[in-house]
């Protein structure tokens, strides 16, 4: 049966990575068990409906007019359940982060059918039966969760798998026009953005440069943003930093915080309390530069240097901008 | 208006996790429960400020379990709410503790629901708006601030890379995400008060099961670190291209 994935573009036009991973993971789904895989994106230019079709979208259904009210979940999981109908629907497929959470969790209500939340992989397919892995105990174990019910919302943990691009798929495409006169009951007033840094959103970053309270004070962040500059990383801090308010809340990684999984994790500065290995154990690459040569966190990590961060971080910025220049 | 705040009961964050019956069940032997964090410290914590600040007249706490659970209900009855229920069950997953908890309210009306962001033990954090769903009340997902104005919740709701203001007339499913209040600790007045309050137990009520746990296993962990000199950073950039294969 047919699988939808829900790709919003609103903001810019361009499609997310997690969104692209959905569609990818969608349409292996949609390849066992012989349906499509089917697209309903919004405000997508065609670069990024190009990119769903290479990710693995047979139908791409792209509403190119503004709904202001599907900031509200509730619209959005609304309008999603109107395509599940038109289109045949079975199973839903959103990102895992946090919009597609809150949409895929407000639609299993809707549908009141079973959820598979923040999968990392299919394991198998039987039937109506699909079994998922998907990480528990804040990463501190696997689990594999069958769901068996008639229709299924899955939502997939960002950066959980590598896409393999098809760039000979090509997609029947429908740029539609949706009413909107949807009334939403969760009203924005106002959009505060806090980022200082890099524009890529922490949970779908593949590399996170990280810092504590051994970075002393908010003022020597330079350090910090420099080398996740030249990395192309996102910036992320430990719970201290964040309740001192020396970097804003959602930048904060831990158990409280956000968890992540980039393929690079560098913690500066950061001793490795078992709350925040919660948040990043599940990182493929640890690499952690501490001055205290007993701090837990080598424990976890793959690569350490024990050294003043002051001096280390400038030279190892240097060295991956050299690095990269080589690269090129 | 009336506050209900849905609570879980987790393993203590330091828990060492391991699992029985041939990696199908998690061990709770020698296992320390509490109240999930986010339920206690952010959602409770709230209701009980904007019952003190007299914006609600009542807050009461719910959970979906086992009899078990009832010290861990005693405890946010200690921290300050005003009675508890228990639905007697053991849920599969988040989608029946959703569906009992929408059967209660839809016996018993609250005008806020406001629970955590996710347990974490089985980090799902669905269980918020797939109750909305069910009711088809409105939903905020992750907010960080709340304050009631007459009929209406005022929120701040954590997006990525900042958050924004949103408003929303009652009744409302809210899930709170870290910054909404403050931790407390329970003196022995509420100790002692806790015993007396009222801990209903509520029979399950007939809900669809569609998904099980079939097995676990430990995350395995990372070899030994390598360790390189300061001195040498260009080693760790090599490493990490050749070997870890990530830059």
């Amino acid at each position: 049966m047919s699988v939808l994935v829900f790709a919003d573009a609103s903001n810019n036009g361009k499609v997310k990575k997690a969104s692209f991973e959905a569609t990818y993971f969608a349409s292996q789904i949609a390849q066992q068990t012989g349906g499509k895989c089917v697209v309903l994106s919004l405000k997508a230019d065609d670069d990024s409906k190009q990119k769903l079709a290479h990710a693995g979208a047979q139908k791409i259904i792209n509403i190119t007019n503004d709904i202001p009210a599907i900031s509200d979940v509730s619209v959005a999981a609304k309008i999603l359940l109107k395509y599940t109908q038109t289109e045949g629907i079975k199973d839903v497929v959103l990102p895992n982060d946090i919009q597609g959470k809150a949409v895929a969790s407000y639609l299993a209500g809707l549908l009141n059918t079973g959820i598979a939340p923040a999968v990392t992989s299919l394991v198998s397919i039987n039937g109506s039966t699909y079994v998922f892995k998907r990480n528990v105990f804040s990463g501190k174990a696997y689990a594999q969760i069958s769901i068996s019910s008639d229709k299924k919302v899955i939502t997939l943990l960002p950066n959980s798998l590598q896409i393999q691009w098809n760039t000979q798929n090509i997609a029947e495409i429908k740029d539609i026009t949706e009413n909107d006169n949807y009334t939403p009951r969760v009203i924005v007033k106002s959009v505060e953005k806090t980022t200082t840094g890099g524009n890529i959103p922490l949970p779908e970053a593949e590399i996170v440069v990280s810092g504590g309270r051994g970075l002393k004070g908010p003022e020597n962040w330079g350090i910090i943003e420099d080398l996740a500059k030249a990395l192309g990383a996102a910036t992320a801090c430990s719970r201290p930093v964040a309740d001192a308010h020396w970097r804003p809340h959602h930048e904060h990684v831990g158990q409280t915080g956000i968890a992540i999984r980039p393929n690079l994790y560098i913690a500066i500065g950061i001793s490795g309390a078992i709350q925040h290995l919660a948040g990043v154990s599940g990182s493929k690459t640890i690499v952690v530069i501490n001055t205290d040569k007993e701090a837990p966190f080598f424990k976890a990590a793959d690569y350490g240097i024990v050294g003043d961060a002051f001096e280390v971080v400038p030279k190892l910025t240097e060295a991956i901008k050299k690095f990269k220049a080589s690269q090129q | 208006m009336k506050i209900l705040v849905p609570i879980a009961q987790v393993p203590d964050t330091t828990a060492k996790i391991s699992f029985t019956d041939n990696n199908t069940k998690f061990n709770a032997t020698g296992v320390q429960f509490i109240i999930n964090p986010y339920d206690e410290w952010y959602a409770l914590v709230r209701a009980l400020e904007l019952k003190e600040a007299g914006l609600a007249e009542k807050v009461s706490v719910i959970h979906v379990g086992l009899a078990d659970a009832d010290a861990t209900i005693r405890k946010a009855l200690a921290l300050g709410a005003d009675d508890s229920f228990r639905i007697d069950t053991d849920p599969a997953d988040a989608y029946v503790v959703a569906q009992q908890l929408a059967q209660f309210i839809k016996n018993n009306p609250y005008e806020l629901i406001l629970m955590g962001k996710e347990t974490i033990s089985y980090n799902s954090g669905v269980a918020a708006g797939i109750l909305a769903g069910l009711l088809d009340y409105p939903y905020i997902a992750n907010a960080s601030k709340l304050d009631i104005n007459g009929n209406t919740a005022v929120a701040h709701q954590d997006i990525e890379g900042g958050y924004q203001v949103v408003e929303c007339a009652l009744p409302v499913v809210i899930s709170a995400n870290k910054g909404m209040a403050e931790q407390r600790i329970p003196n022995m007045k509420g100790i002692m008060a806790a015993r007396t309050k009222p801990l209903q137990v509520i029979p399950a009520y007939p809900v669809n099961i569609t998904t099980k746990y079939e097995q676990f296993e430990l995350a395995p962990g990372r070899s030994a670190c390598k360790f390189i000199d300061p001195n040498n950073v260009e080693e760790l950039v090599h490493l990490l291209h050749t070997e870890a294969k990530v830059i």
